[in-house]
């Protein structure tokens, strides 16, 4: 017990991991402090969910520190699990129990006594919308339910630490509210949260500070307006009628082309002036576009700015379509 | 003592969790209950008339022979609860529920105590379904209480080692339909023994192993039965 809570609530220097020959983290040095939201953002596969796992006590790093709450993660992981609270990736409902049930187990095995168990559950209940649903089996529950119930069962034994490994992945915009609603009501209660994802808007509107990690290793980190201010942002996209509009357009203008969609990705911030300096061009050279589109920067622009390549995962995609 | 009472209390709160999961999917129950009521009906019906007659001369019938494989039934009866053990914790480790209580400060053996007593439950309620359609098939068993008791702690200590291999067998499986073939031998050791037939009817080397293999010995206490 320490008598005054630990500024920070993550520090790890220098952890690593492989398996097999496959290294999956090399060298991360994490420092998050308490009662902030601190996103870990990239694509699949750059090793999100493994940190999440080693400072969950899920996995033990191959070497390297940390201290989760102020309690090293190797001589005292049942102190860190007393702290923290988790959310992976895939939802850790259990099907066959019905919500209510799914919730008081957690409360019996936080060892709540059956009067604290039965009000923390009818509390969490209403608070994530799942009174009416409560009495039906958890596996007849849509995504977005299903995410609230896990959720819920994270929060059952006051976690001060809660992973949140990819929440919003696979739910619909509607439910994606939800859950950032419920992320930034958790922080407000100063509960500190380490949400990984791969949706840069996520990252940007809940994180206070944000982590790009790529192939193992972290590439940058700052708030997501110095993040921000690094990548150039956002593209245009132009389609074209032809193949031969496509030709002209791409000798002309600087950007990358794809020739199956014909079309071409021109860098830019989004910004009036560099639109209009777009359409002057394509009207002097005499370029006819059948479509324009503007993009807000990406995780691929985030990527490409801070890496010099695009993300692993979208490398896999263009593979796997040719 | 406080990791003791811990450890107790989570695995009571595991049980609990199977128990609801045999309730709200019977269907597991009966159908590990099914599979040797079918074969003590095609063993009593279809091979009994012979097979009696093989095992005690020409006064032997349908009934003796019920009376012969009772035990045998009994064992494939627990082996195939095992399987379902097998079953369940595969589909637990293949869902994020399992991580879940790993990262919570719990007692780690219970989540293991909780199948494995849930499974003797539910091998007891096998068993008893499995004994009531034998009575009702017309098994008299000769036994007093004392044997009863005896034959029923030796199916529980039987059922008790090998649901713990089984829960292994359902740890190392790497997928769910795995876990449903590993423990397959186990329901077909008692086939392979003095289960359903004599082993001295059988070839040299077939009869060693029949003799020797272990699950011949824990039937047989139960046919003074």
């Amino acid at each position: 017990m320490t008598l005054h809570p630990p500024q920070a609530a993550i520090t790890a220097t220098g952890l690593r991991k492989s398996f097999g020959d496959h290294v999956v983290l090399d060298g991360i040095d994490l420092d998050i402090p308490a009662g902030t939201i601190f996103s870990l953002l990239g694509p699949n596969g750059a090793g999100k969910s493994t940190i999440v796992k080693i400072l969950s006590t899920l996995i033990s790093a191959d070497s390297g520190q940390a201290r989760v709450l102020g309690h090293d993660l190797a001589q005292d992981p049942d102190a860190v699990r007393t702290a923290i609270g988790v959310t992976g990736q895939y939802s850790a409902v259990d099907g066959l129990l019905t919500g209510e049930e799914n919730l008081l187990l957690m409360a019996n095995l936080h060892r709540l006594g059956r009067r604290r168990a039965r009000r923390r559950t009818a509390e969490l209940l209403e608070r994530f919308d799942l009174v009416d649903a409560a009495k039906k089996a958890a596996a007849t529950y849509s995504g977005g339910m299903r995410r609230r119930l896990d959720l819920a069962m994270t929060l059952v034994g006051d976690p001060r630490l809660i992973f949140l490994d990819e929440p919003t992945t696979g739910l619909d915009p509607r439910s994606r509210r939800g859950v950032w609603e419920i992320i930034r009501a958790l922080v407000a209660d100063g509960v500190t949260v380490f949400l990984t994802t791969q949706y840069l808007e996520e990252a940007d509107r809940l994180a206070d500070r944000i982590a790009v990690l790529d192939r193992g290793t972290l590439v940058a980190e700052g708030t997501p307006a110095e993040l921000k201010r690094r990548v150039p942002g956002g593209h245009f996209r132009l389609r074209f009628a032809e193949a031969g509009d496509l030709e002209s357009a791409a000798r002309t203008l600087d950007g990358s082309r794809d020739d199956d969609a014909l079309a071409l990705q021109i860098p830019g911030d989004g910004g009036i002036e560099s639109l209009r300096a777009l359409l002057d061009r394509l009207d002097d050279e005499s370029i006819k576009a059948e479509e324009l589109s503007v993009h807000a920067p990406d995780l691929d622009d985030v990527f490409l700015a801070l890496t010099g390549h695009p993300s692993a995962d979208n490398n896999e995609r263009k593979a796997a379509s040719r | 003592m406080n990791t003791l009472t811990h450890a107790a209390g989570d695995s009571a709160t595991m049980l609990g969790r199977q128990l609801r999961h045999m309730l709200r999917y019977p269907s597991m129950t009966l159908l590990l209950a099914g599979m040797p009521i079918v074969f003590l009906l095609l063993f009593v019906y279809v091979f009994g008339g012979a097979m009696g007659a093989g095992l005690a001369g020409a006064s032997g019938g349908r009934a003796e022979y019920l009376d012969y494989i009772v035990p045998g039934i009994m064992l494939i009866t627990v082996a195939s609860a095992a399987q379902g053990t097998a079953i369940s914790v595969a589909t637990d480790m293949t869902e994020g529920v399992v991580a879940r209580f790993r990262t919570m400060p719990i007692a780690r053996v219970s989540v293991l105590t909780g199948h494995v007593v849930g499974t003797l439950v539910q091998t007891l309620i096998s068993v008893a379904i499995v004994t009531g359609v034998a009575l009702l098939l017309g098994f008299r068993p000769d036994a007093g209480p004392v044997e009863w008791i005896a034959a029923a702690g030796l199916l529980s200590v039987v059922t008790f080692a090998l649901t713990w291999l089984s829960v292994a067998l359902g740890m190392v499986s790497e997928s769910v339909e795995t876990a449903s073939n590993l423990p397959m031998p186990l329901v077909f050791l008692p086939f392979l023994g003095s289960g359903f037939v004599p082993t001295d009817t059988m070839p040299t080397g077939l009869r060693w192993f029949a003799e020797y293999q272990p699950s011949p010995p824990s039937s047989r206490p139960c046919v003074g039965c």
